[in-house]
């Protein structure tokens, strides 16, 4: 189907099911339930796992296929941002011509930025992205304040021009005159769930871009940048020009990054420099790697874990922890409740660091590679693996898809 | 005329001379070897027609065209394949995979933005390629990791990989380097049965004196970075100039 | 004239901490052949180091004094610092004042231990994994470490002075025959300055007349060469980890006074610092050490009002603009070695 094969028509479909039926999912337990605060279904967070979902698959595209490793591309990310929210200053609040910018424009700073860094390879050239992030991120901050309005972030006032903005046009973010804040909510006993306009605008982005890599993955071109990764040299010596191919993975994977630049805004339209800053590149990285990097699957898992254990760790604070211990003596309950809060509410990034460390040096194939070992443990993996025999399609496993849910 | 013809090429590292004005033709279809004691000069040689490295002063034609100033893929493209001392192969690729990347080379160019196109749909690469693993005898490990390979099928899959392009003139650096005799010997059968079955030239560099008597129909033996002699095999067996590079003219 | 020596002044300070950095990073790269991103965290931990000290010597005890009442009416309570009580007022409240200074020797043990425990609890185990792993793994590393430091001590920047005789200014140009205030600098700048100097010095010294230090310098050349001959190079190489260790924790020590420790500074200083090693030349340990001060001074420059006029936000970019520059135009660096790093 699509010019896939099976497992990979089948992958996608799990992946749209997921994505579809995410507001179920994301909200297993009854609204009035103690573990609600488990739920991840409400809008805002929906969106945030779908985009840096679209974010982490575009990273993958460089640093999965090539192995060049990237840390600047959160500075894609915020030009896209940037973009978008001026064409809702300029035009009006359709998010069409504000996603289009905002992919253009994040295409034609990777042009610049990859031609430059991609004369160097290895750590050289991670430096190099870095540099340039860190000087977008400083000129946001600085001078560019015109464009960027600095610190404050860019914004949209009632004062802007909006010049296709007619007497009944939307004032807030729609797709002509669909507004994405919509939301329906559904009441199912002592459920709730929430299908909002935004989320599934999202989702369909998500899916055409997932398509759009698997694609890539399964075709020459892909091919080529795998062969980039494992050995330039003979690369080189079998006729092919290296940096062309390297160059056209760095602006595909920025223009994913500009696409979910764009989409964060046009769910928010919001844009500030702290979206640039090396750390949010930092964890663009992160993701992709705890998924799996270069695998298909990896970086959307990735993306999804991380963005929902932020929630809930950052939603555990010390109050939420003392009622959780009260069954403890008071004085134990104090020295739990301490060194919980650690790790949980403000402690969520003492956590990422460490779980981001274990995956590096445990299982640096990342979610991916250790659901692979699980099923090699339980037995499924040898039959699967007979049956199919191909050594290039064990870098994805469809029955790893169910991490999407959890 | 050789197919490639090297006039008065010179290269300096700094205060050591790697190469004094070395003159040199290869004539086509034939095995020509270039021997001589280690720091003599053929490494640097070999580097200076690939284009790893730019000789100092000379030209370097392959065919009637400059190789110099050009990179090691254009000089590729114009029908130059290189085989290394230490296979060069994409070693977590599949072997399949190994040999269709040189055969999306040869037919798309150095670059072509196919990022649509299903693999599967590559029919007349899968063709190629399925019929040079058969050539080398490797179809049973179509599937197997590049790296999990031994080094003699390492070794006779960068030879696939680099025969898929139907190379012009193919350049051996010490193609037998650390092989076991079993390994050398049969490495020596798939380089003549290649002769055989190919118009190619081969440019070899050796140490292993067997593999050179072996293959060689025209041999030049440098020292200290300058040819001494160029001749034969059976007249270079013996020759004084030649005895005298190898021993060392300290007595 | 005044102006530009003052701005070399200026770009001292900052220069130094880049150097010193750069100069452990260098020796990171060059003997172990490691990409270490949590260097900048080691920097943290030592500004760190001088925080804990200064509030370990002012712990107090608290007295009631009956004769004096609070604006509550209640007896005045009276702290005094455990050190006042114990050596009396003057030793006492000397040793508080010069914490930071004293920390310095509270802090080498702790850092080389820190440093020794990083190579061999988990550098030691990414040798032979890709470059990306090393990062990504060190990167990992100091985000925990900062995080640690944030739980226990917050986020704010903790203010911890420098002893109260080097808090004022001195002026410099009086001493060398400009007009009077032209060139007013810190005392405790000066010393920053000064100490760098000294501890690259020794650093130097020690890897040029030490046999332990020609071990180094031949293993940084050439590792399976010296390793051939029978010295176990690993060994020394951990102590080497320890001692990077050390002088990114002593530049962090003595910073704390110049800019109040907060837990991302080793973020903010690890990027540019990487940044200085990169121009400076992967593997060159005087290149690391030149490029830090001359960034450091590039950056004072960048940041005169004269300048900013001409070229609006420079200040911010100019460090990231050399270093592009440099990557492409000379990409070993300004004084690198060939083959560091490289493919």
């Amino acid at each position: 189907m699509l010019g896939l094969d099976k497992r990979d028509t089948l992958l996608l479909i799990i992946v749209s099911v997921l994505a579809i039926l995410g507001p179920f999912i994301l909200n297993p337990f009854p609204s009035n339930s103690a573990l609600a605060q488990f739920n991840a279904g409400y809008p805002d967070l929906m969106q945030r796992f779908v985009i840096f979902g679209i974010l982490a698959i575009g990273f993958n595209i460089l640093f999965g296929l090539t192995g060049y490793l990237s840390f600047g591309h959160a500075a894609f990310l915020g030009v896209g941002s940037y973009s978008a929210v001026w064409m809702f200053k300029l035009l009006s609040m359709n998010i069409l011509p504000a996603i289009i910018l905002a992919v253009v424009v994040a295409a034609v700073f990777s042009v610049v930025i990859g031609y430059i860094s991609l004369r160097r390879s290895g750590i050289y050239f991670s430096i190099l992205t870095l540099a340039f992030a860190q000087m977008s991120y400083n000129l946001a901050y600085s001078v560019l304040t015109p464009i960027t309005n600095g610190e404050t972030g860019l914004q949209v006032y009632t004062d802007d021009p909006q010049y296709l903005m007619g007497p009944n046009s939307s004032t807030v973010t729609n797709l002509f005159g669909l507004e994405m804040r919509t939301t329906h909510s559904l009441d199912l006993g002592g459920w709730e769930f929430h299908f909002n306009v935004g989320y599934y605008f999202c989702v369909v982005m998500l899916l055409l871009t997932f398509y759009l890599s698997v694609r890539i993955f399964r075709s020459p071109f892909g091919l080529m940048l795998k062969a980039i990764k494992t050995n330039q040299t003979r690369l080189n010596y079998t006729g092919i020009n290296t940096r062309p191919y390297a160059l056209t993975a760095f602006v595909i994977s920025g223009a994913y990054a500009g696409l979910a630049g764009g989409l964060l805004a046009a769910m928010d339209p919001l844009a500030g420099p702290e979206r640039m800053q090396w750390t949010a590149s930092g964890e663009v990285v992160i993701m992709t790697i705890l998924g799996g990097a270069g695998t298909l699957i990896g970086p959307v898992l990735g993306a999804g874990a991380i963005k929902y254990l932020e929630n809930i760790f950052s939603k555990i604070n010390e109050n939420v922890l003392q009622d959780w211990f009260s069954f403890l003596p008071h004085d134990v309950q104090e020295v739990v409740v301490w060194i919980f809060a650690r790790f949980t509410g403000e402690g969520w990034h003492l956590t990422l660091g460490l779980m981001f460390m274990l995956v590096i040096i445990f299982l640096p194939g990342g979610l991916v590679e250790g659901s692979q070992r699980i099923m090699r443990l339980v037995g499924i993996g040898k039959a699967k693996g007979k049956s199919s025999g191909q050594g290039e399609d064990d870098e994805h496993h469809p029955k790893a898809t169910p991490h999407v849910a959890e | 005329m050789g197919i490639l013809e090297v006039k008065n090429v010179s290269k300096r590292f700094g205060g050591l001379q790697a190469l004094g004005d070395v003159n040199l033709s290869v004539n086509e279809n034939t095995v020509h070897a270039i021997i001589g004691p280690n720091g003599a000069g053929k490494s640097t040689l070999l580097n200076c027609f690939v284009g790893k490295l730019i000789p100092d002063t000379g030209s370097v034609m392959f065919n009637g065209i400059s190789l110099l100033g050009r990179k090691p893929h254009e000089i590729n493209q114009l029908g130059v394949s290189r085989v290394f001392q230490t296979p060069e192969i994409f070693s977590d690729l599949t072997v399949f995979e190994n040999v269709m990347i040189p055969c999306f080379a040869t037919r798309d160019g150095a670059f072509r933005m196919n990022a649509i196109n299903s693999m599967t749909a590559e029919t007349s690469i899968i063709e190629k390629a399925e019929k040079m693993l058969l050539d080398v005898n490797m179809q049973d490990k179509r599937n197997m990791h590049a790296a999990s390979l031994s080094r003699g099928d390492k070794r006779r899959l960068e030879m696939a990989m680099c025969l898929s392009q139907d190379p012009k003139l193919l350049l051996l650096d010490e193609p037998t380097a650390g092989m076991a005799r079993a390994d050398t010997n049969n490495t020596i059968d798939l380089l003549k049965e290649i002769k055989a079955t190919r118009d190619i030239t081969m440019a070899i560099i050796e140490h292993d004196m067997h593999v050179v008597f072996s293959l060689a129909e025209r041999i030049t033996v440098m020292a200290q970075g300058t040819p001494i002699v160029e001749d034969i095999p059976e007249n270079i067996k013996g020759h004084p100039k030649v005895q005298e590079a190898y021993l060392g003219t300290a007595h | 004239m005044d102006s530009i020596l003052l701005q070399i002044l200026n770009g001292l300070d900052k220069g130094s901490a880049y150097a010193l950095i750069a100069l452990g990073l260098t020796l990171i790269f060059g003997t172990l052949g490691v990409v270490n991103f949590a260097h900048g965290a080691i920097f943290m931990i030592g500004a760190f180091t001088a925080v804990t000290f200064s509030k370990l010597l002012s712990l107090s005890f608290i007295t009631l004094d009956p004769e004096k009442k609070n604006f509550l009416g209640q007896p005045l309570e009276i702290k005094t610092a455990y050190v006042v009580d114990w050596f009396g007022p003057t030793v006492g409240n000397g040793l508080i004042d010069w914490a930071v200074p004293l920390s310095i020797l509270f802090s080498i043990p702790i850092m080389l231990f820190v440093g020794y425990a990083m190579e061999r609890g988990l550098i030691k185990h990414f040798y032979h994994r890709p470059h990306a792993d090393q990062i990504l793994v060190t990167f990992g590393l100091a985000i925990v470490l900062q995080e640690i430091i944030k739980s226990f001590f917050g986020a704010n920047p903790i203010p911890t002075p420098a002893p109260e005789m080097f808090r004022g200014s001195i002026d410099l140009g009086v001493l060398v025959g400009f007009a009077e205030n032209a060139i007013i600098y810190p005392y405790w700048r000066l010393i920053y300055f000064l100490f760098s100097a000294l501890v690259i010095g020794g650093v130097f010294a020690f890897l040029q007349f030490t046999t332990f230090g020609m071990v180094v310098r031949a293993g940084m050349a050439d590792r399976e060469t010296v390793g051939l001959l029978g010295i176990n190079i690993d060994r020394r190489f951990t102590i080497m980890f320890g001692i990077a260790a050390a002088v990114a924790g002593l530049a962090g020590v003595m910073y704390a006074p110049i800019n109040s420790p907060n837990y991302h500074m080793g973020m903010d200083f690890l990027v540019l610092s990487f940044v200085v090693v990169v121009v400076g030349g992967m593997g060159s340990l005087a290149g690391a050490v030149a490029a830090g001060f001359l960034l450091g001074i590039l950056e004072s420059f960048a940041s005169m009002n004269e300048i900013k006029s001409i070229l609006p936000g420079i200040d911010q970019i100019i460090i990231y603009l050399i270093a592009i520059i440099i990557l492409l135009t000379r990409p070993r660096g300004l004084m690198g070695r060939k083959g560091v790093m490289e493919e």
